[in-house]
């Protein structure tokens, strides 16, 4: 079972190898020039072409990024989803070095980028991949190699993803709580997904080896040391998720979560709720549709969260048909704009108050003749805002210490916000030749 | 040191006559900027897929250098190209020799992990001292680095490996104090144990298991999946021993890393297995659900992987996620392969509490624009129609919705549906059957046009104008696809069948123009046995034609429980993606580093994969063909793929035998001769026409398969055309759903060999006989 990469390539869209590694010298290397028919014949087969296949007893995996596939090929039962969280590692590797991944960036680097590959692979087995850590000692400076570098303790180190005399003259920690709201709703206005999926996000700047120790307001924590929470409510967490430097036995102990922190930013921990709490943002659509003439919209939005939060840059993304045209709106806040190459009309609030209530008239003129299929009218509006100051789960941070031989004093900084994520409502059915008022 | 003031290097453009002439001269330069600037150039060269081998050994006397990334560059080069120059590699040992020895650990772990990658004897005669050294560096980036360039010795030479004493030393590396070097140890040993041929490379033993779970806190990531997936080969001693193990894996759910998330999941449903206290396995399942949902979270090609596991898992063990279907409902912006995997994972979940959501979230799916996914929606109703008896109104009701919309391909595909429902409750939803019959006119699909016919043929004495509807049918007999031809055949008799005054006519009519104007021999032949039925005895012939047709039901669990197992223990790897058995699609042949033409047996191989489909092991696949030889003149021919408009791919799970096996049988085997034997005393034909006409139907069936493996064949075939048919009809609703089963991701591990088959034959027409 063991996980090994025979070979990583990189292509364009045509399917040209645009770099490659190739690991264990155990296929071919021509087996990448059958990768691009094969999807093609699959999308022609069944439309959707799986990510992973298998042909002539090589699999092929693969992920594509901005104009780019980026594909594994491997003659053994490999661990897929290690392969594919590799593949994106490298994306994300790459991106950091070089801001953009992309074939241009490709082919200016292609010297680092062997040189990447060859470290965070051996075999077919990923290695090194922690970006921080490799651009310690894989540099894009090529031209002042003077000074010989040599492995940073921390590759092979118990702790990999921090290197030892890191220096700050001010140490200070920020911390973001960001709860990203995914929602779904049908078109009779019944929710049908929500869920929160809450992020703490670290940047660090301190000196030395610091020991960290972070306090959230727990519940199952709290009942499990009997102890109630000093203020304000607990909160049961799903599903969380640490970045690989928490000690993930103490948490499972005693829901400690303890660390050495990676320098700078990183994202410490994830969790995930299911809650019930009503959407922040609801929208109603009402939609007439005069066949042959005109298309009219009236959006309502409504702020569901209390009075004293705002929602800052909120945009209601409405999906109009393709062949509307003449636009008129009429607004109380904010400003609306048509997209027509997104199909769709953006209505734009910077500051929604919470208990607030608006809504948006919009008008467009409709082709005579129309195409039978409708099928534009499937896509859901999504919504996208931003709530400073405020979580909906109530997860508090009580606190953060931190510890470091040389004693010094370092400030934790915490944020809250909360934003949209996958934040959808379906469009209800047109109501056809209804009598509102035209504006 | 010269003052070389270079431009932005342009590498990769140039458009000059000569250029390795004038590489070579650079790099012969004594200057190294412009030795270092060739090399790049030699290096993009190579990237593009020019051939720059001609310049070795220019390229490795710049091998000897401080300058890293120079070396890194002629490292490179020199593992792309030592295989075509492999005289010249020995001028490039002593640097690698020398660099193990540098004081710089960097360089000289490089220099052993380029080593191992140069995949030539000569450089092997020269590893192992180096190699010696480097598995007892002082530093741990250069032993992890040493520990895989064992297994790389390995893969080319197992022998030298142990010879050298290697193998021990990885043994002892497992209990290196660095982690990294214990999870690359057991990361080569793990590997090696897969190729050695006495299994005794690495035993996990509890000593070892134990050292592997301590380092298991402070790996990183990779070290951990590659700890995991070893550990799952340890068998526990008792139950307590395994919750003990599931105890110490447990935090490995909170894991960021996905992967590090399947394999601990992998090791505890392997543990489940030990575990006796039903209590204990409970709450295992609870605490791997929420992971399981959180890997949705992820990129979606990991969330396919991901939702291919989980319906795994949910076969494994039903329990899980029992709440949670609606964290399965599509989004809008979902690739489409990973709606098709969530679509699947909601019928598994569907129960009498939750099909009301999920029947409104199915009729959401079938307004969108994604044909196949729209298609599969509407399958998906049926199926929890005949999953749910209770829910199966409601079903039919939204169905009647969904052809109400008049959207064509949402239409055919629906009656499709409403045909199986009709078979799985007889005579409960008559009722809708004009509705069907208005959209006669717009069904252009065999599928659909097949399913109503079959529809009119069942229900033919309650509906009133039966007759008209299949003469309206009649006019374009000709042309009609051979699925449509068959039910249409079918449909007729039974009509005449049911009501012998309105119909001698048309039966009559039919009957003729199918056996003398159709090419297709399934049709013709069935044309003659239904012809000679019904003029020897019309009672047999009501006995065959309408007898009580055998249940069908949707099977969820498709997976065999044998095979269950080893999917399970193969979670997160490809086998637990495809469905199928590693040696499914592993090609047992090893590419020799050097045979870069595939050999013409792969294509054989190919074709295998291309075909089969379904059958899981032999033994299923011999009853299932043994009971739907008979299907098939039960008129239950309908293919079970939503894509399989033709009947080429309903016969793919029967013909697999023949295609996959042909190539090895000898031309005249005894098998072959005794098939149309049976065919020809039944349906009193020459032995020779016989042959012929089947030969042809395999031809024209068989999807992708080369003609001339079906001469020296025909007996199989001509089961083929008999049972092929009804191949699918019993699992209906339980098809394939595998994307890219079209792309050849399926096959089964054991083909029934090449005998089979005519037994089977001989089995499937002494049940044709048994009933005359």
């Amino acid at each position: 079972m063991a996980s090994a990469v025979s070979a990583v390539f990189i292509l364009d869209l045509k399917g040209k190898v645009l770099i490659s590694r190739n690991y264990r010298g155990d296929i071919p290397m021509n087996a990448v020039e059958k990768f691009l028919p094969l999807v093609l014949e699959a999308e022609e087969d069944s439309q959707a072409p799986a990510p992973v296949f298998t042909d002539n007893g090589v699999n092929y995996l693969y992920i594509r990024h901005n104009n780019l596939f980026l594909l594994a090929i491997t003659r053994k039962n490999s661990n897929a989803t290690t392969v594919m969280l590799f593949l994106h590692t490298v994306v994300n590797v790459l991106t950091e070095y070089f801001k953009e991944l992309e074939e241009e960036s490709i082919r200016d680097n292609f010297v680092i980028i062997y040189e990447l590959l060859d470290e965070m692979m051996d075999f077919g087995y990923p290695q090194t991949t922690e970006s921080k850590i490799l651009q310690e000692y894989i540099t894009q400076d090529a031209y002042k190699l003077e000074v010989q570098v040599r492995p940073p303790m921390a590759v092979t180190n118990a702790v990999s993803w921090r290197s030892e005399g890191i220096r700050y003259r001010k140490n200070e920690v920020f911390l973001d709580v960001v709860e990203s709201v995914n929602l779904l709703v049908n078109a009779n206005g019944n929710v049908l997904r929500s869920e929160i999926l809450g992020a703490i996000k670290m940047k660090v700047f301190l000196s030395g080896m610091p020991e960290l120790r972070l306090g959230l307001n727990d519940k199952v924590m709290f009942e499990s040391t009997g102890r109630s929470p000093t203020k304000g409510k607990s909160i049961e967490m799903e599903d969380v998720k640490f970045h690989q430097c928490v000690r993930l036995s103490k948490f499972e102990n005693d829901r400690t979560i303890s660390f050495i922190p990676p320098d700078g930013e990183f994202d410490l921990m994830t969790y995930r709720l299911n809650t019930q709490v009503k959407p922040l943002i609801w929208v109603e659509a009402l939609v007439e549709n005069y066949t042959g003439s005109r298309i009219e919209y009236l959006i309502r939005a409504k702020a569901q969260f209390k009075r004293r939060s705002t929602a800052n840059n909120v945009e209601i993304h409405i999906p109009v048909p393709e062949d509307a045209d003449s636009p008129k709106f009429r607004s109380g806040i904010g400003s609306v704009q048509y997209v027509p190459e997104k199909s769709c009309v953006i209505w734009k609030i910077k500051q929604f108050q919470g208990g607030k209530e608006f809504s948006m008239r919009a008008h467009f003129g409709l082709p005579s003749v129309k195409s039978l299929d409708d099928a534009d009218k499937r896509q859901p509006m999504s919504i996208k805002f931003e709530i400073p100051y405020f979580t909906t789960s109530g997860i508090q941070v009580r606190y953060l210490k931190i510890q470091e031989r040389s004693g010094y004093a370092a400030l934790p900084w915490v944020r809250y916000i909360t934003q949209n994520g996958d934040y959808q409502m379906r469009m209800p059915d047109s109501i056809k030749n209804s009598k509102m008022a035209p504006i | 040191m010269a003052d070389f003031k270079l431009p932005k290097p342009k590498f990769f453009v140039t458009n000059k006559k000569g250029e390795n002439a004038e590489l070579l001269a650079d790099l012969n330069s004594e200057y190294r900027e412009r030795r270092k600037d060739a090399v790049k150039r030699v290096i993009a060269n190579m990237t593009v897929g020019k051939d720059v081998s001609s310049l070795f050994p220019q390229v490795v006397k710049n091998m000897q250098t401080e300058d890293l990334e120079m070396k890194k560059l002629v490292y490179l080069y020199l593992m792309n190209y030592a295989k075509s120059n492999p005289d010249l590699v020995i001028l490039a040992v002593n640097t690698f020799v020398k660099d193990t020895d540098h004081v710089n650990p960097l360089i000289r772990a490089l220099a052993i992990r380029t080593m191992g990658c140069i995949r030539v004897d000569k450089i092997l005669d020269h590893l192992c001292e180096p190699l010696r050294k480097c598995l007892g560096d002082d530093n741990p980036y250069v032993r992890k680095t040493a520990a895989l360039c064992v297994a790389k010795l390995w893969d080319l030479d197992p022998e030298r490996a142990i010879e050298n004493g290697f193998v021990t030393s990885l043994q002892e590396l497992v209990s290196d104090t660095n982690p990294m070097v214990v999870a690359n140890a057991v990361t080569a040993l793990a590997e090696m144990q897969e190729s050695s041929e006495t299994k005794d490379v690495f035993v996990v033993n509890v000593s070892v298991m134990n050292k592997m779970l301590n380092a298991l806190n402070e790996c990183t990531e990779w070290g951990q999946i590659a700890i995991l997936t070893s550990l799952a080969e340890y068998k526990p001693l008792d139950s307590k021993e395994a919750e003990t193990i599931c105890e110490r894996v447990m935090p490995r759910l909170a894991h960021a890393n996905g992967s590090v998330v399947l394999s601990a999941v992998r090791i505890i449903l392997i543990m489940m297995r030990y575990i006796r206290s039903d209590e204990f396995n409970k709450q295992l399942v609870k605490k791997m659900s929420p992971p399981l949902v959180t890997l949705l979270a992820s990129a979606p090609e990991v969330q396919y992987v991901a939702l291919r596991n989980i319906n795994l898992i949910l076969q494994k063990r039903p329990d899980i996620l029992q709440n949670d279907i609606r964290v399965f409902f599509c989004k809008y912006n979902d690739p489409p392969y990973v709606k098709l995997e969530k679509l699947e994972i909601m019928i598994k979940l569907c129960n009498d509490r939750n099909i009301d959501q999920l029947l409104s979230e199915l009729k959401e799916y079938a307004s969108e624009v994604d044909v196949d996914f729209v298609r599969r929606s509407v399958r998906a109703i049926g199926r929890c129609a005949i999953m749910i008896d209770d829910a199966s109104e409601r079903c039919v009701n939204v169905l009647l919705d969904l052809i109400n919309t008049k959207v064509n391909y949402v239409v055919q595909e629906a009656i499709s549906v409403i045909k199986d429902i009709f078979r799985k409750y007889p005579k409960r939803y008559e009722a809708i059957i004009p509705t069907l019959c208005q959209n006669l006119d717009s069904l252009d699909e065999p599928e659909a046009r097949g399913s109503l016919i079959w529809i009119i043929g069942e229900y033919a004495e309650r509906i009133d104008n039966a007759d008209e509807l299949i003469e309206n049918f009649m006019e374009t007999f000709l042309e009609e696809n051979a699925q449509v031809q068959l039910q249409l055949l079918t449909a007729t008799v039974k009509l005449f069948l049911k009501k012998p005054s309105q119909s001698q006519e048309i039966v009559h009519r039919v009957l003729q123009t199918a056996t003398q104007d159709i090419d297709n021999p399934d049709t013709r032949d069935r044309a003659y046995v239904y012809w000679r039925l019904l003029s020897t005895d019309p009672q047999a012939a009501k006995a065959v034609v309408l007898s009580e047709k055998p249940p069908i039901s949707v099977e969820t669990r498709t997976i065999s429980p044998g095979l269950m197992d080893e999917l399970i223990t193969n979670i997160s790897t490809l086998a637990s993606v495809y469905h199928k058995p590693p040696s499914a699609f592993l090609g047992n042949k090893a590419y020799s580093p050097d045979a870069i033409q595939k050999a013409a047996a792969a294509d054989a191989q190919d074709e295998e994969l291309h075909a089969v489909d379904g059958a899981e092991s032999p033994a299923a696949a011999k009853e299932a063909a043994v009971k739907n030889a008979m299907a098939d003149l039960l008129d239950l021919d309908f293919g079970s793929e939503p894509t399989s408009a033709t009947s080429g791919g309903s016969f793919a799970p029967v013909m697999s035998p023949i295609t996959s096996s042909a190539p090895a049988l000898p031309p005249t085997s005894t098998g072959s001769s005794t098939g149309p034997n049976y065919s020809s005393d039944l349906f009193d034909f020459s032995s020779d026409t016989s042959s012929s006409i089947f030969g042809s139907t395999g031809a024209s069936s068989g999807a992708g398969s080369s003609s001339n493996n079906f001469n020296s064949n025909n007996s199989n075939n001509s089961f083929g055309s008999l049972g092929g048919f009804g191949g699918s009809s019993g699992g209906m609703m339980a098809s394939n759903n595998d994307p890219f089963a079209g792309l050849g991701g399926s096959a089964p591990a054991q083909q029934p060999p090449a005998q089979k088959p005519a037994g089977q034959q001989s089995g499937a027409m002494n049940d044709l006989l048994d009933l005359f």
